[in-house]
């Protein structure tokens, strides 16, 4: 891409909904600097009281992982199932556990 | 004194819905569409508080008329707010000098407001304060941009605050009705007013390497409903549809 | 290496077990030229969609009208910024796409090239061209390629009161004074035919048809999605006391749908051509914003960039 330097950068938004739950991604924007971005946010992503608190990363610094590593990223958690607390049996009768 | 409190209620509100009509004009041809949203986001803002203080008026009036009848049935004569907010949009420097050359007032002006005697304007301010700070704050930082941003940029605000600098007095202008409104706790001092407002200003242009404009000759009129040529253009845009259906809802 | 046909059904396989295609897995270029070109269409819509309708903002006849009015339009800039994005997850600058736009090269819902001539348009936009518009914007929450199905759900969610304040200022004309019953009669008059061709070419005349629905960008075809909101809006109308502008239009009791006349291709053609009531008016009025923009946005950029040094320093 021969990007024009006059061109405001891509940035990622992150939304936290409510107070207590995680930071999501919610899409992207673009601003000339960070504060910007914010605000922009602010503007673009929680007109209707989507958010209490927003987190914005210029896309270039995002790293993903790769798809085609996916299998074997990911895969091998599959016949790990005693990570699952529903893997176990506990005796009858016994309870807060 | 209901007649002070209808006429302050008012020129209130008319500052409001008229900066409202002309950030309404760039809706959909802001400078980017991130810019286009903040903005319309301003112009919502202060009409929904045009809107509260345009309710309160009717009631303190006690004529039975609503926000719209106010809005839309009155003429130029009748509008009492500040040339400032008539003025064309311009170019965006000019839009925003505008905006912050009245944000920088209206903060402080809220803030006061919400100790107001009158517990209708406190709680209408109390809500407005809020929006008030990310409205300065946003045209603050816009300024700053522009100053410091590029020569054409710096040019363009520069010329902004030259050309709207005249309008600045009227914000701060006696009046019988703001006399009263003041005796009575329920306009606050517009002198502690001003000093915040001046702070502001010199604060944001210095860092915008701006020049503040001398004060020179300071427009007048338009509380006594003395406007420019503008006015009558922007009210029979707001209202013909409204007119030219007499009682009609909408 | 994998060859391309082996990727190719590896792809294939994973739209057909209702897996989402995300930016960075392997697509065929066509299916990414193709979403390039929709996605980019759609968000060219939503911003010279704010054209017609920005009009009436300072125009609204109640202050309620003009803050439903206002954010109506400023839904439409949120929604072209969430499809520009969408755009760019596929490597496709925000610029570049715009440019296409400015340029004339790409297209955009030739709805928008129709004139809003009296208040009730505003009424027929939301209640007609926004229904039609959700009809396809619902089916794309489950299109096949993640990022533009998240915005549409996006859009989804924030879309369903636009349709619905434009029913609302139909319903309060029709039920108002005789002039404002015969404006919003008047307006459905001049939206309906237009309305029915936002859904695109009969699906025997859609070339693209057929592979969008294969890679499940699309999920419904132009003709099903057309006669859903046909059957909707006739009941809508029928409760406000308005007529439909076709005296072809019959309830057919065999098919449970309504049978309806014929759309004039003709005029399609020519506005998509470029021959609408009002092409070179939106078209200008995209290029000199974004030319009267760009010293602005020059300005943030020289700023940040100041700024960033002056903090490193």
């Amino acid at each position: 891409m021969s990007e024009n330097p006059n061109n405001w950068p891509l940035w990622e938004i992150f939304i936290q909904s409510k107070r207590g739950l995680d930071h999501k991604h919610c899409g992207s924007l673009h601003a000339a600097d960070a504060e910007m971005a914010i605000e922009n946010a602010r503007d673009v992503y929680t007109r209707r009281q989507e958010g209490s608190s927003i987190w914005v990363v210029k896309s270039e610094h995002i790293h993903a992982s790769r798809p085609e590593d996916a299998e074997s990223f990911f895969d091998p958690a599959d016949d790990k199932v005693y990570r699952h607390p529903t893997f176990y049996t506990m005796p009858e009768g016994a309870k807060y556990i | 004194m209901s007649n002070a409190l209808f006429q302050y209620t008012l020129r209130l509100a008319d500052d409001l819905l008229i900066l409202n009509h002309r950030l309404s004009e760039w809706c959909g041809h802001g400078p980017i569409l991130e810019e286009d949203i903040a903005l319309t986001n301003r112009a919502l803002d202060h009409l929904g508080e045009a809107r509260n203080l345009f309710t309160y008026a009717g009631q303190v009036e006690g004529k039975n008329r609503s926000e719209d009848d106010l809005a839309y049935l009155r003429m130029e004569r009748q509008f009492t707010n500040v040339k400032l907010m008539e003025q064309p949009n311009g170019d965006y420097a000019h839009t925003m000098a505008r905006s912050f050359l009245f944000d920088a007032y209206h903060l402080p002006l809220m803030q006061a407001l919400t100790k107001s005697t009158d517990a209708q304007l406190a709680a209408i301010a109390g809500k407005s304060v809020k929006e008030a700070t990310y409205h300065l704050r946003a045209s603050s930082e816009w300024m700053i941009r522009f100053g410091d941003g590029t020569e054409k940029s710096h040019q363009r605000a520069q010329a902004a605050l030259d050309n709207l600098w005249t309008f600045t007095g009227e914000l701060f202008e006696n009046d019988p009705v703001l006399e009263e409104m003041t005796k009575a706790g329920i306009a606050p001092d517009m002198a502690a007013v001003k000093a915040a407002w001046s702070k502001t200003v010199d604060e944001v242009l210095a860092e915008a390497t701006l020049k503040r404009p001398a004060d020179g000759f300071m427009a007048t009129g338009g509380r006594k409903g003395l406007h420019s040529e503008h006015m009558g253009f922007i009210l029979a845009e707001m209202q013909h549809v409204t007119r030219a259906y007499p009682g009609a809802e909408w | 290496m994998t060859d391309v046909k082996n990727l190719e059904e590896i792809f294939q396989s994973k739209i057909d077990a209702e897996q989402k295609i995300e930016p960075k897995d392997w697509m065929p270029d066509a299916y990414r030229k193709n979403l390039v070109r929709q996605i980019s269409q759609h968000a060219h819509s939503e911003v010279v969609g704010m054209l017609p309708e920005g009009n009436w903002i300072t125009r609204a006849p109640s202050l309620r009208r003009k803050a439903i009015l206002l954010a109506k339009v400023q839904d439409e800039a949120g929604h072209g910024l969430y499809l520009y994005s969408a755009v760019e997850t596929m490597g496709t600058s925000r610029e570049q796409t715009i440019d296409d736009l400015l340029s004339g090269k790409a297209k955009y819902s030739s709805i928008f090239n129709y004139p809003t001539l009296t208040w009730a348009d505003i009424g027929a936009i939301g209640w007609l061209v926004d229904g039609a518009a959700i009809m396809n914007q619902v089916m794309l929450c489950r299109t096949s390629y993640g990022p533009y199905a998240r915005a549409m759900v996006r859009i989804c969610k924030e879309e369903s009161f636009h349709q619905r304040q434009g029913y609302e200022i139909m319903a309060v004309l029709a039920k108002g004074t005789p002039e404002q019953k015969e404006m919003a009669q008047d307006a459905l008059n001049r939206w309906w035919w237009p309305s029915l061709m936002m859904f695109g070419p009969t699906d025997a005349n859609s070339p693209h048809s057929a592979q969008s629905m294969k890679w499940k960008i699309k999920r419904q075809s132009n003709d099903e999605l057309r006669q859903t909101f046909i059957d909707r809006t006739v009941q809508q109308a029928e409760v406000i006391g308005l007529s439909i502008p076709d005296p072809d239009l019959k309830w057919n009791e065999e098919t449970k749908h309504y049978d309806w006349g014929t759309i004039d291709w003709t005029e399609f053609n020519n506005v998509v051509a470029g021959n609408g009531p009002c092409n070179k008016e939106r078209l200008a009025a995209r290029n000199k914003a974004h030319a009267e923009g760009a010293w602005v946005r020059e300005a943030a950029v020289a700023y940040a960039a100041k700024k960033a040094k002056r903090k490193a320093a």
